[in-house]
């Protein structure tokens, strides 16, 4: 536990590949790193994937909940101590970066390095909300137990809607891939294993603009096609949405400088913020790249970064 | 922690009936990696607020028909029963300080 005369050296708030990397390197550098991984969200993003195949090093592949479990292992060995919450309150213009937990508790470091990663996009549109856990879904794997010979819709066009769909064909008798573009963003692997597969439908400039409900659960949705505006009806029992991600930056916004669509702005070729002692990492930075690898790579770096600052500070 | 009555398609219509005060039913399942996470906070909760109510648990691997019949499309979903009857229902993950705000009129 830190206190304000006796803070840690560092704090990391997040628990995705960017955040778990992050602490296996500043713990074996001796830094003895707090890492907040959240009260129900620890793992992050790939806690609700099932097989992921482009992580470097596992030539058969992995389970998404199983690599998380083994970097978090990783980072534990080396000495990282976990808080299994939410850090619901940052000060961080300071000398001493102060933080406190949704339960109460304070934390004091003299470093920080934000990993909080990214939260699932949503339509806006009529009944989305309301039909949530109704037929309503953003998590394929946690839900698709439930639509066993239904047919189903899936939106997006990237690689996480084409995981969705082709692992809901497990379930499902149909599924309809909706996309208001005329062509995927997902990776050329992806889309061929899409292609290929007999229960998907492709519904290509697309979007949904209603889900409708009858007796309190999802019936049907409303599209509209982005080309000519003819509007359609199609009738699904469920509803899965995957349009991409928003970073999560309430915790520091105001205080970490954003870009115009709020993900945390970086020194080029380094991961320090606006704020001395603050760096940022993984996909509250990258709105590019978005891959696991990718966001344990800048987590590595933005330990080595937080490392020489407080040896030079 | 982790000792929460566990409930199944035989039993979860007369425990719920019979309990003395609102019954919080859990439906969970293995594969689902939110219910995991959900599952410490549903048993701190449960722990510190013994007496007010209590926390019950379903597997809807294993109890397909209960789930089924609770019209389960989403878990975790912690349903809240109250005499017998569902009076609310919480569907998704959420982190101890909303589950209780979310749970507070029974709480309290």
């Amino acid at each position: 536990m830190s206190t304000k005369e006796n803070p840690a050296q560092l704090a990391i708030i997040g628990s995705g590949p960017a955040g778990y990397t992050a602490g296996i390197y500043a713990a074996r550098a001796q830094l003895k790193p707090l890492l907040f991984e959240g009260a129900v969200t620890a793992g992050g993003a790939l806690m609700n994937t099932t097989e992921v195949e482009n992580f470097p090093g596992f030539e058969n592949g992995i389970m998404g909940p199983q690599l998380m479990q083994q970097m978090r292992g990783q980072a534990e060995r080396f000495g990282t101590e976990f808080i299994t919450d939410d850090v619901v309150h940052a000060e961080l213009t300071g000398d001493i970066k102060y933080l406190k937990d949704d339960r109460g508790n304070e934390y004091w470091a003299k470093a920080v390095i934000l990993a909080m990663g990214s939260g699932y996009r949503e339509l806006g549109i009529p009944g989305e909300k309301e039909l949530s856990g109704h037929g309503v879904s953003w998590c394929a794997t946690c839900d698709g137990f439930f639509f066993r010979e239904q047919v189903i819709a899936v939106v997006g066009g990237g690689d996480s809607a084409i995981e969705e769909a082709t692992f809901l064909t497990r379930f499902a008798s149909k599924v309809y891939l909706i996309h208001r573009r005329d062509k995927l963003r997902a990776s050329k692997i992806m889309q061929a294993r899409a292609e290929a597969d007999p229960k998907l439908e492709f519904v290509w400039n697309t979007e949904v603009i209603e889900a409708v409900a009858k007796d309190g659960k999802l019936n049907q949705i409303k599209t509209r096609n982005t080309q000519t505006g003819a509007e359609e009806t199609l009738g699904v029992t469920g509803l899965f949405i995957a349009i991409g991600h928003d970073p999560r930056n309430e915790l520091v916004k105001g205080q970490v400088d954003l870009d115009s669509n709020g993900y945390v702005l970086v020194k080029p070729g380094s991961t320090a913020t606006n704020l001395p002692g603050v760096f940022a990492c993984g996909d509250l930075v990258d709105h590019t790249y978005r891959q696991a690898i990718t966001a344990a790579g800048t987590g590595c770096a933005a330990a080595l970064d937080a490392e020489r600052w407080l040896s030079h500070s | 922690m982790g000792n929460l009555k566990v409930l199944t398609d035989a039993t979860l219509t007369t425990e719920v009936k019979s309990a003395s005060t609102p019954v919080i039913v859990d439906f969970w399942a293995e594969w689902c990696g939110p219910c995991k996470l959900v599952a410490p906070v549903l048993d701190e909760i449960a722990g510190e607020y013994a007496g007010k109510i209590e926390i019950m648990k379903l597997n809807i691997d294993e109890n397909p028909v209960a789930a089924q019949n609770a019209g389960i499309t989403s878990i975790p979903t912690m349903n809240v029963y109250v005499n017998g009857e569902v009076v609310k229902q919480i569907i998704g993950a959420k982190p101890k300080s909303a589950l209780v705000a979310d749970l507070a009129e029974f709480l309290n």
